[in-house]
């Protein structure tokens, strides 16, 4: 039988340990150290095909992840995807006329949103929309548009 | 002949139902018990010890080897779609979401879980339990609570200290033995990995397998029958009804947690 003392150390160093593996997990395993609930604003894009865009999805710009999709949802009035963006808000000098593009990560990876900042001397803050935006390249319709020239080429 | 069979059904049934009534109320019981376990920290410390720094060595062996099997295994498979940079988001998902939780319950149901059952049986056996009733020491409260418990509070720990010593094994063969890039393996998997919908779902489902395990073990022992043959049987008992508990709530949650978004 353990003295008291042992065993009252042991269990210490029980619990300790499994807190800080809980600790390891939380902070180097998952995102939770990269993009938490930081202050951030919301821009609206409509874009005519999101695509396989799912909200979480990043958004970019030069390459570098400044935001997440917090939501997109369907307008039935102009049939267009609308993507809420959430940016971070220490990036708030993006310019009014930015583009908005959906790209894929590589081949076979997830899609996101880049944004590509314009000129214009007024910026995006929450709730403002932006105007210019590309949509998603959908695989059959770029197979199509393919098989289409290559036919007419055939002529 | 038949007629036998369909009685000896029924009566199975319904002893079934009855032993299910019997381990509700014992539970109901525990619970309450819990309270006074809180004045008398030695008696949860003492358990704490057995169940939870006793169990540590095999849950991190076993982590271990579980987190190298995952990392040989997902480098094989892998490189043939030409992914192997997703190794560590392949070993960490499995580990966080399902092994970590069911394995270290499997596991602590088979070595903590079939001690609590032969400990409580040998005390009901010994009338040690009805001694203590006698001397008007509440034997769930002494006993049962504080095994409780520590059951509930170490199935947590131990989950979490399989899925990281199984993440550190993986990145050990990975990028040790296999030669995936170790930068690629941590940043692939923390860009992936989900603290709410991983880390979070998957302690919460070694709380809700502490819970059931810890129940299981305990009142197979309370209610075993007072022989060794009895605690014997409730010993297998607990380790086979323990494991039919932690695969079927793992299915429940997993289909309640990870569904369609």
């Amino acid at each position: 039988m353990q003295t008291t003392h042992t065993q009252d150390t042991l269990v210490g160093l029980f619990v300790a340990s499994g807190i800080a593996g809980l600790f390891f997990l939380a902070l180097q395993v998952s995102n939770l150290s990269s993009f938490t609930e930081r202050d951030s604003y919301t821009v609206i894009a409509r874009f005519d095909n999101s695509g396989g865009l799912k909200v979480k999805s990043p958004v970019s710009a030069a390459g570098v992840k400044i935001g997440q999709v917090s939501a997109i949802s369907f307008d039935p009035v102009s049939f267009k995807s609308v993507v809420h963006l959430s940016i971070d808000a220490k990036y708030d000098k993006l310019p009014d006329d930015t583009t908005a593009s959906i790209f894929t990560a590589g081949l076979l990876g997830e899609q996101y949103v880049s944004l590509e900042p314009g000129g214009s001397e007024d910026y995006l803050h929450n709730n403002s929309e932006i105007d210019i935006t590309q949509p998603a390249i959908i695989l059959e319709k770029a197979i199509g548009q393919f098989l289409f020239k290559s036919a007419e080429e055939k002529k | 002949m038949v007629i036998e069979f369909i009685r000896y059904l029924g009566s199975r049934t319904r002893s079934s139902f009855t032993k299910l009534g019997r381990g509700t109320f014992f539970l109901l019981q525990t619970l309450s018990g819990s309270l006074s376990v809180l004045p008398r920290p030695r008696l949860l410390l003492n358990q704490m010890y057995s169940v939870g720094v006793l169990s540590f060595l095999i849950i991190t062996i076993s982590g271990l080897f579980v987190g190298m099997v995952l990392g040989l295994q997902g480098y094989y498979i892998l490189s043939d779609f030409g992914a192997e940079e997703t190794l560590g988001v392949m070993v960490a998902a499995s580990l966080v979401r399902e092994l970590g939780p069911v394995v270290s319950a499997l596991l602590f149901a088979g070595r903590a879980g079939s001690a609590l059952t032969a400990e409580i049986g040998l005390m009901k056996a010994t009338e040690q339990l009805s001694g203590m009733e006698m001397m008007a020491v509440d034997p769930i409260r002494r006993i049962i609570s504080p095994r409780f418990l520590a059951g509930f509070l170490s199935m947590p720990l131990l989950a979490a200290l399989f899925s990281t010593i199984g993440i550190l094994g993986g990145q050990m063969v990975g990028s040790g033995l296999l030669g995936v890039d170790d930068g690629a393996y941590w940043s692939q998997m923390q860009a992936n990995l989900d603290f709410q919908d991983d880390i979070v779902n998957g302690v919460i489902k070694s709380v809700v397998f502490g819970f059931v395990t810890s129940w299981i073990a305990l009142f197979e022992g309370y209610d075993s029958i007072p022989t060794s043959e009895g605690v014997s049987r409730a010993t297998t008992r607990t380790v086979v009804n323990s494991a039919f508990s932690i695969l079927g709530l793992d299915f429940i949650l997993t289909a309640l947690m990870f569904g369609d978004d």
